[in-house]
């Protein structure tokens, strides 16, 4: 029977509680063990030689005097990474980002790797390694990619989803396009029209821990890979590809992850250790500096956005229309795609147009980076909205709640909706005392809105029901912020246990059945739901095991509180059997007691956040505090509700440090000139105020418990609320982030003409 | 019959039709019958689908039954943070 | 190159160690000791991630070398428990969820007891800024911030 993942409301006992966290000792007393933190027996240290060039042709590697360094056992250039990708496109764009084949695309391309015995000895070969590049000129900006005399990144990329095809190469890899109704009719009807164009700037994940992994590759043919990542099974898929191993002769262990947010999604490094461990015949680990992972790793894209919004004077929005264009790296993806898709996504209108494209540039490849693409796009639909709400003289949440999507609205990315969150986070935010708090000198509010899809995707548990009743629980999609707490409540829930008696474990991909990675958020939505299944199976086991060991009926047991119970007034004596007796039992019942779970968690269900921001501006610095932040956002139903905060409050926290100071400088060389902390500033504590939180609980109908998940909206609506929050206390229009003090400084500037 | 609109980079590989009316009660048998109808749909449908029915998003689940009527969507596969 | 023997104090132990001149006390203390609670997130004293006290003093131990832990005390996340008896910070830490992915969490501890060690009973002010120079993607610092001043109330023998 397949399992039945319909809504239906109950009153819980476990999930909305907000118990400790399973692995909480072994992180406060610096046992978990990171990407980083693991080692083999023989090991070597692999370190990566990375060009220097924005765009070069690699015409000769010579790896002769680095390979007669002493304690050097393995070199490995592209040559060494054959193409196995057997045309596909995506595949092929993670390849040759992990090792440069005929090109260096970008600064920091890898082109040659070394494994040695030590850090010394790795070092000095890769000095030694002679790169005969061809250099070649570059482009970085995304609007002067799109110039027709920006150098070419690919000769091969011709423009698709054009009509007629396009006849020369391009550094366009894809236009899109989305909406419905007409546009100019809608713009004609329009009372008053804000128009306007925006860049943001390229930003980094900046999770703290670097990219790490030990590969060992044994001369059977098999292989094992500890590695941080945000989904093992798909790590080892990638590196199975692209060394052409047998998927089941590569166990890949997901270590304890230090962050990913999207950027440990796919390989960057892996394919290069094993590569390594391959010729050297010995375990190589492989761990990036903090250079390397800005440099070759991550980030998002920075993007150009034109935004056309019209209304009537009673706030009415007739027409809505934007142009994307998004720096991809160096290899074609779908990033505008997604900001197209998403832009207007909170609104129900009648007539709306975006338009996306997908542009190559040298900088590092795009990766997802929480709820990816879409941040930009609400910096600049609901900045325009909220100078829409201006020019009309009506409040900004009043306008949006007048055009709010509901359900039965036909999204601006094409599907209706069912049930959505976005009207009652704005009748919250409406509500909220932080709406009509009093605001200081130099301060200004803003507010907005975001959107995200939110996926569900292959998931599978094993619950194991141990002979003292206790339950083993090993899931297959990386804990990245505290999924086993919340999985550890979805299991005592359906089994009616306690949450201390379960134990949480994320498995191996040699000892579970394949799961989709932590994305989209996934984690909790997928993985409670394969748990649920999963109990679910364990107690129609229970149940067998009751009726044999009370020797009736399986029909006249029925499963209650945690406990089987002999139904009806026959066996009025039989005293209920808890999951404890059972399990004592089990080894005279038919054995060990499990249940499993296969399946796939579709129907996740779109997310909406309205967050509310009050920024101070330094008129003399044109530096920026943020004094207040309010999240709300709508959760389905919050599964362990500090961790449901922490997705919250952390999102929030990334979009304040992206709207307000981070940023990728690129010199006019194409090299990227701040690939570190110092100056590369994500928020530090002293950056921010508390933020607080608002969860609403409307149900997913298409989960048990209503769950939907929290994880990537909260990214979405900081870039906005804070410019709109700065455009508001200075009087100008911000339309670039990050809105670091030179930028303010220079808008200040302009506004009093000096 | 379902009513199936395509995502704009679909439509040149359908005859130039953005929606189509098909006969179908699973997504399987939606995705099988449009590889027959318009082979060119072959490989985004096998390699970059989402299927969103009546505004629910599937990536997998292509057992999924199709409610008569049904507005259904292909959209292409998204990636997530 | 030649290795310099060290004699030092860490976590109240008397330990020896040989390192290159050129070696971190952070390599040392992960490499040649296996105390790996102190993590390298950028080798370039910004993130804080390897925060260990020294002498009193909160350190990045990228930036110290090996050899000058020689006639030092420091501490180290691995001594912060007494046995199995957690420390307020520690226990503050899991109840107030002050950590998602728990990376940055060993130097998040090491700074903040450096504080109240100094300091009993900081403002939230003064814990913001005492904690500037230790970087956390994942949790915004709310309930860091929470968790510090929460055992530091406990710690004062408070109650909450």
């Amino acid at each position: 029977m397949s399992f039945d993942a319909a809504y239906k409301k109950q009153a819980f006992k476990s999930v909305g509680t907000r118990p400790l966290r399973p692995d909480g000792v072994d992180k406060v007393t610096g046992r978990a063990r990171y990407g980083a933190d693991f080692n083999m027996p023989g090991q070597l240290v692999a370190r990566v030689l990375r060009s220097p060039h924005a765009h070069a042709r690699i015409k000769r590697i010579d790896t002769a005097r680095a390979e007669a360094v002493r304690g050097v056992k393995a070199i490995i250039t592209a040559a060494d990474l054959p193409d196995l990708t057997n045309g596909d496109a995506a595949l092929f764009a993670i390849l040759d980002n992990c090792m440069a084949r005929t090109k260096a695309r970008y600064d920091g391309h890898a082109v040659a790797a070394v494994a040695a015995i030590d850090e010394k000895a790795a070092k000095e070969a890769l000095g030694l390694i002679e790169v005969d590049y061809e250099v070649l000129p570059h482009v970085v900006d995304v609007d002067a990619a799109m110039q027709p005399d920006a150098p070419i990144l690919d000769e091969t990329v011709f423009t698709t989803g054009v009509e007629p095809a396009p006849k020369a190469p391009s550094n366009v890899a894809n236009r899109s396009e989305f909406g419905h109704g007409d546009i100019e009719a809608g713009f004609a009807q329009a009372d008053i029209i804000v128009e306007r164009s925006f860049k943001t700037e390229q930003a980094h994940q900046g999770y703290i821990e670097p990219h790490a992994c030990v590969a060992s590759c044994n001369p059977d043919g098999t292989a094992d890979l500890w590695v941080c990542t945000q989904g093992h099974f798909v790590y080892r898929q990638n590196c199975a590809d692209l060394l052409g191993l047998e998927v089941s002769k590569l166990r890949v262990t997901s270590s304890e992850i230090g962050g990913g947010f999207g950027g440990k999604t796919h390989v960057w490094a892996e394919p290069v250790a094993l590569a390594l461990s391959r010729k050297a015949g010995r375990p190589v680990k492989l761990v990036m500096s903090r250079e390397e992972v800005f440099r070759a790793s991550g980030p998002t894209s920075a993007t150009s956005i034109d935004v056309k919004i019209g209304a009537r004077k009673d706030g009415k929005i007739t027409a809505a229309s934007a142009t994307l264009r998004y720096t991809n790296g160096p290899y074609g993806d779908m990033w505008a795609e997604l900001g197209a898709m998403t832009s207007f996504a909170c609104y129900d209108l009648e007539n709306v147009k975006t338009v996306g494209f997908e542009v190559l540039v040298n900088r590092p490849k795009v990766s997802a980076y929480r709820a990816p693409s879409a941040p930009m796009a609400a910096f600049a639909v609901e900045s325009a909205i909220d100078e829409l709400a201006q020019e009309i003289g009506m409040d900004a949440v009043e306008l949006r709640i007048q055009n709010a999507a509901s359900e039965g609205t036909r999204s601006s990315y094409g599907p209706v909706y069912g049930p959505i969150g976005i009207g009652p986070t704005l009748e919250a935010a409406k509500a909220h005392p932080h709406m009509s708090a009093p605001l200081g000198r130099n301060q200004g509010r803003g507010m907005a809105c975001g959107f995200w899809f939110n996926f569900g995707g292959q998931t599978c548990t094993d619950l194991n029901i141990n002979s003292d009743g206790t339950v083993t629980l090993a899931v297959g999609t990386v804990d990245v912020g505290g999924s086993r707490a919340s999985l550890s409540l979805i299991a005592a829930e359906e089994l009616g246990i306690d949450y201390q008696d379960i134990k949480a474990v994320i498995a191996d991909t040699a000892t579970l059945g394949y799961n989709d990675m932590t994305d989209g958020s996934r984690g909790t939505f997928s993985s409670s739901m394969a748990t649920i299944s999963a109990a679910r199976n364990a107690i129609e086991v229970m149940r067998k095991r009751a009726a044999l060991t009370w020797d009736i009926p399986l029909e006249d047991v029925q499963w209650k509180d945690g406990h089987a119970h002999a139904a009806g007034t026959k066996y009025g004596n039989l005293a209920p059997l808890s999951v404890k007796d059972i399990a004592a039992k089990s080894g005279n019942t038919g054995g060990p007691i499990a249940g499993h779970s296969e399946l796939v968690a579709d129907g996740a269900g779109v997310s909406f956040a309205t967050h509310i921001c009050d920024v101070e501006v330094d008129p003399e610095t044109g530096s920026t505090r943020v004094v207040r932040y309010t999240v709300i956002q709508d959760a389905g139903k919050a599964v362990h509700p500090s961790y449901v905060e922490g997705q919250y409050q952390g999102g929030a926290a990334q979009g304040i440090g992206w709207a307000l100071n981070e940023e990728y400088v690129y010199g006019d060389d194409g090299r990227l000139q701040n690939p570190g902390f110092l100056d590369y500033r994500i928020p530090v504590c002293s950056d921010l105020p508390m933020i607080d939180t608002q969860i609403l609980e409307i149900p997913n109908p298409n989960h048990p418990y209503g769950v939907r998940g929290v994880g990537e909206t909260s990214i979405v609506p900081p870039l906005a609320a804070i410019a709109n929050a700065v455009s508001n206390a200075v009087g100008v229009r911000m339309a670039h982030i990050p809105m670091s003090p030179p930028r303010i400084l220079s808008a200040l500037n302009r506004k009093t003409g000096s | 019959m379902v009513h199936v609109t395509l995502w704009a980079g679909l439509v040149p590989l359908a005859d130039n039709q953005k929606t189509l009316a098909v006969e179908a009660s699973t997504i399987r048998e939606l995705l099988r019958k449009l590889e027959e109808l318009y082979p060119g749909l072959r490989d985004p449908i096998r390699n970059q689908v989402a299927v969103v029915v009546n505004g629910v998003i599937y990536r997998d689940d292509w057992s999924a039954e199709l409610p008569e009527g049904a507005e259904v969507f292909l959209m292409r596969r998204l990636a997530g943070g | 190159m030649t290795s310099i023997a060290v004699s030092t104090t860490i976590n109240d132990d008397d330990v020896e160690f040989l390192c290159q001149p050129d070696e971190t006390l952070l390599d040392v203390l992960r490499n040649r000791l296996g105390l790996m609670g102190a993590k390298e997130g950028c080798g370039t004293g910004d993130c804080g991630a390897c925060s260990t006290i020294m002498d009193g003093r909160v350190v990045c131990s990228c930036l110290v070398l090996g050899a000058e832990a020689q006639g030092r005390t420091i501490e180290t996340i691995e001594g912060l428990a007494n046995g199995s008896e957690l420390h307020p910070l520690q226990s503050k830490f899991i109840e107030h969820a002050a950590l998602q992915c728990g990376i940055c969490t060993p130097g998040f501890l090491m700074a903040a007891k450096a504080l109240l060690d100094k300091n009993p009973d900081p403002t939230e002010e003064e814990i913001r800024y005492w904690l500037a120079g230790n970087l956390c993607r994942c949790t915004g610092y709310d309930k860091i911030v929470r968790a510090v001043q929460a055992a530091a109330t406990e710690m004062r023998g408070e109650s909450a």
